[in-house]
């Protein structure tokens, strides 16, 4: 039991280095120019880092309640109906 | 005599409502239902997330040039404060696990510090931003190029569409940072008076499932609001 508990502090501290990583990436790598490849290192690393929190630090890794899981991924896609539909509305649509 | 012993670990725990079978289900629908919650969120914010989306693709200049009037540093900083706090967050909810009443404490108490030194960097951008007639309004000005093209001014009209997303979602973002530290105080008076076992514990797990929630709305905003075309 200790064991478990002291590397699960352990792996609370590896997580959040990781973050802090992830930050200083996103910070820098937006400084140079990727060309249209920018706006998707930004968000691949933010989701990576969201990801990283989710699953460690709010416990959805382990989680044993599998209704717990559908809600988590529902959620997800809803969002992406909602951005999926309303950007193939905005962009197949003539703007003024 | 199983039948005795768990009605003995029944009158053991008094932190066992009757309509629970056990303590693990009763953490399980408690986490479940804060998840049905941050799922509202999700949408909530998944709106804004939209709306900003649609205007930086029709207008990606203007919110480039608008952009670059953020300090990226400060965003940078304020990143890495909600980070820590996250982490002061996990450490919090594990020292409640097991028992560790002064780590528990003081993880608290370093979290509450951390989200007003969030509160106060954005207050201080947010006073820039004031001073600077950035706030959208009768008395809203902006004058500069659109990144890369030097003779191109940015449209102030696009340009106040973002700031005004800018202030929503991250106004937002900051009433739930305040609704956060008010959660997080309420938790560090429970824990002074003792009322969190390792048995019993879920008020510091859901109020914790809140605290990163709200981390993650910013590990977003962060990249979308401050970072557009900054290599320009």
């Amino acid at each position: 039991m200790s064991e478990h508990s002291s590397s699960s502090l352990v792996t609370y501290v590896g997580i959040w280095a990781a973050l802090i990583v992830g930050t200083i990436l996103t910070y820098f790598a937006a400084q140079i120019d990727l060309g249209p490849f920018n706006a998707a290192v930004a968000l691949t690393i933010a989701t990576t880092k969201a990801l990283l929190v989710a699953l460690f630090f709010m416990h959805l890794k382990g989680a044993s309640e599998r209704l717990l899981k559908l809600v988590v991924i529902s959620t997800l896609f809803f969002l992406l109906i909602l951005l999926a539909l309303s950007m193939a509305d905005y962009s197949t649509r003539a703007w003024s | 005599m199983p039948d005795s012993s768990l009605i003995h670990g029944e009158v053991q725990n008094p932190a066992l409502l009757h309509h629970f079978a056990e303590p693990q289900q009763q953490r399980d629908a408690a986490s479940l239902g804060m998840w049905i919650f941050l799922g509202t969120e999700v949408m909530f914010f998944g709106g804004l997330f939209c709306a900003y989306l649609i205007y930086r693709l029709k207008y990606f200049g203007d919110f480039a040039a608008a952009s670059q009037t953020l300090n990226a540093a400060l965003g940078a900083a304020n990143t890495v404060v909600l980070i820590c706090s996250s982490l002061t967050v996990v450490l919090a909810v594990w020292a409640a696990q097991h028992a560790r009443r002064t780590m528990l404490l003081g993880s608290l108490v370093l979290t509450i510090i951390l989200g007003f030194a969030f509160l106060g960097i954005k207050a201080d951008e947010y006073q820039e931003k004031f001073e600077l007639h950035h706030v959208p309004g009768a008395s809203f000005q902006f004058q500069k190029s659109i990144p890369g093209h030097p003779d191109q001014m940015a449209n102030p009209q696009h340009a106040q569409i973002y700031f005004a997303l800018y202030f929503i979602m991250t106004g937002l973002h900051a009433v739930h940072m305040i609704v956060g530290i008010g959660i997080f105080i309420w938790l560090l008076y429970s824990a002074w008076r003792g009322r969190f076992t390792p048995d019993y514990y879920t008020p510091m797990e859901i109020g914790g499932l809140y605290w990163h929630f709200v981390d993650i709305i910013w590990i977003y905003l962060f990249p979308l609001l401050y970072l557009i075309d900054l290599h320009k």
